[in-house]
């Protein structure tokens, strides 16, 4: 018997969330426990700050212009390079319970597998892409999805569907009559993509996906290892979290956040000294990508907005730390608590009002890019507990996975096992990472590579709608930690951007096979 | 108002590529995820593998342009034109664009994204027929 793995993630997740990373608005003392016995990292970043890529990075262990799926919209190709199908190999039991989202959601001809599987309304089936090894579909054993509401063919709808129809309307209708993200707003502000849901706690997807974890694992045998991706769809937007949790985070004392200026002049200010779609998504002059409402403009969120949204987005992670709890408490009750390696992590972040801005986008700063990353071994491994600040990315969590079940990660990984204190990270060059953008929407193409270090945060724009190739941004982390002084054209600093270009050159020609870039299929 | 437009070079007749399309009723044949159709007149109705129905409406069968137009005529769609233009290029080589223009513009997005399947589709009947 080998050490087992949940993986848990949540969705559009921020760093400052978590009360072990400094948060004070949620309470999460499950995490938080999980962090004080394991590895903490304070500088983990995504491949991508969009949901498709930066899920098929971990998965694959590649960063998006090797795997293919290069923005929302793009599926992963079947037959990728997949870590669950490595441990099936291995004799592991797989699961993925919660949000995949390889493949779009939007899919009126029933053509992705995600989509097709979960209409059958089983959760194992043998289909046409079963070949008797991966597993039902890359290399997972057993699916069931959930996604953030009630619509669609997913398995956490149809179960809502079957048992609580008269819940359903409570939850936010997330896109509108043309299928753009709903900009309606809701709650006391008019916030956008906020509702008050009456849905009953228990019914709420967070509940769900720990419940369908818990009867997955009751089900497999006392010796039987097993990998679990426990998936949450929260706290990414719709925020609408039952309504008889809101009153835990009363919205009128939440303090803004420390990035959010409050006086127009200002934000116009810091956003102006940015590369130029910033200012116009602000203005609502451009609708870049599909991941934030095409028909809300940022310049009239208000203060107020941000803190309800800040509210009910720290419920969210409240319901979420306490589901864990649930999962874990499961796993201690079957006599697995020593054997369970628990990392947890999420695709990537949320503006949250930084900047004046609300959901996400090509806009590398660490609203969207610092991520929670918590690694507790298994305690029969009697792990020390460290912190770990070197920056470490998304792409190393395959390889990871691999070297807990005692396995070599195959010659696709393009990421390293995670470094287990500063030391590890030292020895093995864990000193940058990067983040990918690419998009091309309705004639609009965006291209972005960004390289974080301990000390800087550089990013080039590459030439596009928008872009010319002579942008950039360029911040010092050490004295400009919140990112609001772009140093790209600062004399001072041509050092430091001729080293970290340098970076991405490398990153761009980095051996290895690349896939064919996929083909957009739907929005999202 | 959204245009998309995909196309493929098939190493087939064009007369062997448009054989596969021309027919109103063939489009389960080769639209990945259309499971079945009835045809009266110019009305076309699609059933998808999610269970959606979309009427349609034959615009244009033109056997010497080698051209198949319709439009999606449910209500969600503001505007739809789906045009299959097959071209000869040589005897056994021809190009098949297929294009999609509507409104709203992510409706575009989801009929093209399928397009891509069909011209898949197209290729493999129209090459595998011109082996027989």
């Amino acid at each position: 018997m080998g050490r087992k793995i949940l993986f848990i993630t949540t969705d559009q997740q921020r760093y400052d969330t978590l009360g072990a990373n400094g948060g004070t608005l949620a309470r999460t003392p499950v995490l938080d426990g999980l962090a004080a016995q394991g590895i903490r990292y304070e500088r983990c970043q995504p491949t991508s700050v969009v949901c498709m890529p930066s899920r098929a990075s971990m998965l694959t262990g590649q960063y998006p212009s090797t795997h293919g799926a290069w923005m929302n919209g793009v599926p992963l190709a079947v037959h990728a390079p997949s870590v669950a199908e490595s441990l099936h190999d291995a004799g592991y039991a797989t699961a993925l319970i919660g949000k995949a989202h390889f493949e779009p959601f939007m899919d009126p001809f029933g053509r992705f597998a995600e989509n097709s599987l979960a209409n059958l309304g089983v959760p194992t089936v043998e289909q046409d892409w079963f070949d008797g090894r991966r597993g039902v579909h890359r290399g997972f054993d057993y699916l069931e999805f959930a996604t953030h509401g009630v619509m669609g063919p997913l398995h956490y709808a149809k179960w809502m569907a079957r048992y609580h129809p008269e819940a359903m309307g409570g939850f936010y209708q997330v896109v509108d009559h043309e299928l753009n993200v709903s900009a309606v707003g809701g709650g006391d502000t008019g916030a956008p993509q906020v509702k008050w849901n009456d849905v009953p706690r228990e019914w709420y997807h967070t509940d769900w996906v720990a419940d369908r974890t818990i009867d997955w694992l009751t089900g497999r045998g006392d010796d039987q290892d097993w990998f679990c991706w426990m998936s949450f769809p929260d706290p990414h937007h719709p925020w609408d979290p039952p309504r008889s949790e809101i009153g835990r985070i009363p919205w009128r004392e939440v303090p803004l956040p420390v990035n959010y200026p409050e006086s127009a002049s200002e934000r116009e200010s810091l956003l102006d000294a940015k590369a130029r779609h910033w200012r116009a998504w602000y203005d609502g002059r451009l609708v870049s990508n599909y991941e934030a409402p095409a028909k809300w403009v940022p310049a009239t969120l208000t203060s107020d907005q941000v803190r309800e949204v800040n509210a009910l987005n720290a419920v969210e992670v409240e319901l979420i730390d306490e589901a864990i709890g649930r999962v874990l408490h499961a796993i201690t009750a079957r006599g697995w608590g020593d054997d369970v390696d628990v990392i947890f992590t999420t695709d990537h972040g949320e503006l949250q009002g930084d900047f004046g801005l609300l959901f996400k986008g090509p806009y590398h700063v660490d609203g969207l890019m610092r991520l929670p990353l918590i690694w507790r071994p298994a305690p029969s491994t009697k792990p020390m507990p460290s912190v770990v600040r070197a920056p470490v990315s998304l792409v190393s969590l395959a390889a990871t996975f691999l070297a807990v079940a005692g396995k070599p990660a195959p010659a696709w990984v393009e990421g390293s096992s995670l470094p287990i204190d500063d030391d590890d990270a030292r020895a093995r060059s864990f000193d940058a990472t990067v983040t990918e953008w690419d998009s091309a929407l309705f004639g609009v193409d965006v291209h972005v590579r960004s390289v974080v270090t301990t000390g800087h945060l550089y990013t080039e724009y590459r030439p596009g709608t928008m872009h010319d190739g002579s942008e950039g941004e360029l911040y010092d982390l050490a004295d400009d930690p919140l990112q609001r002084i772009n140093r790209f054209d600062e004399p001072a600093y041509a050092n430091v951007r001729a080293t970290l270009a340098e970076r991405l050159r490398a990153h761009e020609d980095r051996p290895g096979e690349r896939a064919v870039p996929g083909t957009l299929m739907a929005p999202v | 108002m959204a245009s998309l437009r995909h196309e493929r070079r098939i190493s087939a007749s064009a007369d062997a590529v448009w054989d596969v399309v021309r027919r109103p009723e063939s489009i389960p044949q080769w639209f990945p995820g259309v499971e079945s159709c009835t045809v009266e007149g110019n009305r076309r109705v699609v059933t998808t593998a999610a269970g959606l129905e979309m009427p349609e409406e034959i615009l244009t069968i033109d056997n010497l342009l080698r051209r198949f137009a319709y439009r999606v005529t449910a209500p969600m769609y503001r505007f739809h034109l789906g045009v299959i233009d097959v071209i000869a290029l040589g005897q056994i080589d021809s190009l098949c664009v297929y294009s999609t223009t509507a409104e709203p513009d992510l409706l575009a997005l989801l009929i093209d994204g399928g397009t891509v399947g069909a011209l898949d589709q197209i290729q493999r009947l129209a090459e595998a027929a011109t082996q027989e």
